[in-house]
């Protein structure tokens, strides 16, 4: 589980979470959801130690992040922000490779190798392995960045908007492969822009909206036409759709 | 050593043999420049002389050489960037600046007079120190982001610059002449009598450097992924500053501020080397830096008789390879 306490932060003197307590339970698949500014990048990056927490307590899996050093939680948790630009000329495989550096410290064995291959295979990277991160398109670069985070293999996964760049298909090979790791035990907190793949896939959503918590619980008593038109600060309609919440918000 | 490659989907083995192939040929070239550099036109007369006089210059070369391509290659990593060079940063020009104060405070004279030994550790640590205090301030104030670091690096450098001129200015034209001595580079008048401790400090700092190279294959990530590999990023960055400054003050003690030299290095290191891990990266580095430094001083020494200067084609020529490898589109 992952326990937030009475967080607060500002950036430059501006104000951009108050005051949160929350949880993200543990083998859950949960989603934050909210609209531009409501700070989730914000709590997911305090919660994987990318900012330093000013105000409040997070705690991993039972590790303070504020004090746990920072090696053992790498090997607890796998955060991957929004994606920039890496300096280095790096081809794919070797990116990727980049996942074990917390297990191996530089020296990876044969089971690192073989983690780094079934992660390749899981992103269908493996036929762009040798190309270098310049040489592929947005989306590709993506798949190799969450397929870095997961050869990390850790408990938890957290991710920042990884759907950005993907399309439809890779997009939901994704989320169906998140699925498949919180079924074998993992626990996976992301930050979802497109609510239907929160409402097709989620566990536990948590909506926030300017700098709180508005809702928390299992998506389907998120997901409502009230909570979410209030949300959003627009009419939004849901139907349903195999069983699951679908939110009519295109027209 | 092995961090970067993974065996997946395609055998990592070839391409580190050609790496490791070029580093053989590059030791090898260097072999036969120092050769020749050592014995060519030896003649009859007071050999052995001769020959102290060359390894001593042979030794400066390369420890300036393998100084420069480390430190920028280093200066880079941490900087996320493959322009930046440690002089752009005001790294040299603090080290002027150390300089001019010191024969302001003492006078020419008693700056000439001071044992060199003691002068030059101190300088070196005091070069550290206030780079450790500087970068380590603003790291510490939350400046995270390396463009703001860098901009003030920059203004710094000209603070620098400026008031070491300012300085060369009030000065009587003698003692001016002590300082302009160490303000330009030179790579014909090395100062020998520093030699051996600028080789110890240059082999520890590079040895260092060396042992961190998994750690700086992360660093060049960048910030967010060096810290979710759970690499303590802060302390990494000082550590390799703190290097940087050491490699930086030993290198403009002996030959004086090069500003374009580093920077042709740390080209060549990317360019000919396919791959981004450090523990190839660093020595491609220090041995191109050492056939180009032992190599065309040779030739401009022997055969040119001085008819030019290399520090001038150094950085002529460094400029115009490093726009060659820009636009092959080789450095990004």
């Amino acid at each position: 589980m992952i326990q937030i306490d009475g967080v607060s932060h500002r950036i430059g003197g501006a104000p951009i979470l108050h005051d949160i307590s929350t949880r993200l339970p543990q083998g859950k698949l949960t989603a934050l959801i909210g609209p531009n500014g409501a700070g989730k990048s914000t709590l997911l990056r305090l919660v994987g130690r990318l900012e330093p927490l000013q105000a409040g307590r997070i705690t991993v899996a039972g590790h303070d992040v504020a004090t746990t050093p920072t090696d053992r939680l790498a090997r607890v948790m796998a955060i991957l922000g929004q994606q920039t630009a890496i300096a280095s000329r790096l081809r794919l495989s070797e990116l990727v490779a980049f996942g074990r550096w917390p297990h191996h410290k530089g020296r990876p064995g044969s089971v690192d190798r073989a983690k780094v291959t079934e992660a390749l295979d899981a992103f269908a990277l493996t036929p762009l392995a040798g190309r270098f991160l310049d040489e592929v398109s947005g989306g590709q670069a993506q798949r190799a960045h969450i397929a870095m985070a997961v050869a990390q293999d850790t408990d938890w996964l957290l991710l920042d908007e990884p759907l950005n760049n993907l399309d439809m298909a890779h997009a939901r090979a994704l989320m169906r492969r998140l699925r498949a790791m919180v079924d074998g035990g993992r626990s996976v907190g992301m930050v979802v822009h497109e609510i239907n793949y929160a409402a097709a896939w989620a566990d536990h959503v948590i909506a926030m909206k300017n700098g709180r918590v508005v809702a928390q619980g299992p998506a389907g008593s998120v997901l409502t036409e009230d909570l979410l038109s209030d949300l959003y600060d627009t009419p939004i309609q849901i139907g349903e759709h195999r069983g699951r919440p679908l939110v009519l918000h295109h027209c | 050593m092995d961090s970067g490659f993974a065996g997946a989907g395609l055998d990592p083995r070839p391409r580190l043999s050609r790496d490791a192939a070029m580093l053989g040929g590059m030791a090898l070239l260097l072999a036969a420049v120092a050769a020749l550099w050592m014995f060519q036109g030896l003649g009859q007369g007071n050999r052995s002389f001769l020959l102290g006089l060359r390894g001593a210059k042979l030794a400066a070369l390369v420890t300036v050489a393998v100084a420069g391509g480390v430190s920028t290659i280093l200066f880079q990593t941490v900087a996320a960037n493959r322009v930046l060079t440690p002089s752009i940063m005001g790294f040299d020009a603090l080290y002027v600046l150390l300089q001019s104060g010191l024969v302001v405070a003492l006078g020419g004279a008693g700056f000439v007079g001071l044992p060199p030994a003691a002068k030059f550790t101190a300088e070196v640590a005091a070069m550290t120190a206030l780079a450790a205090l500087l970068f380590g301030t603003l790291l510490l104030k939350g400046a995270r982001d390396l463009p703001k670091m860098i901009l003030t690096g920059v203004i710094l450098g000209v603070l620098f610059r400026s008031v070491s001129g300012f300085l060369g200015r009030v000065l009587d034209p003698n003692e001016f002449a002590v300082v302009q001595s160490v303000s330009f580079a030179s790579f014909n008048r090395v100062d020998v009598t520093l030699l051996p401790w600028a080789v110890a400090a240059t082999a520890l700092a590079v040895a260092a450097a060396w042992r961190m190279s998994a750690i700086l294959d992360v660093l060049a990530l960048g910030r967010d992924p060096a810290v979710s590999l759970g690499l303590r990023h802060r302390a990494a960055v000082l550590a390799v500053l703190t290097l940087v400054a050491v490699l930086v003050s030993v290198s403009t003690a002996l030959v004086g501020p090069v500003a374009f030299f580093g920077l042709i290095l740390a080209g060549l290191a990317h360019g000919l080397m396919r791959t981004s891990r450090h523990a190839l990266l660093l020595p491609a580095a220090g041995l191109s830096g050492a056939i180009l430094l032992v190599g065309g001083q040779w030739l401009f020494e022997r055969l040119l008789s001085q008819a030019a200067t290399l520090s001038v084609v150094v950085e002529f020529a460094g400029g115009l390879f490093f726009l060659f490898l820009l636009l092959k589109g080789r450095i990004r």
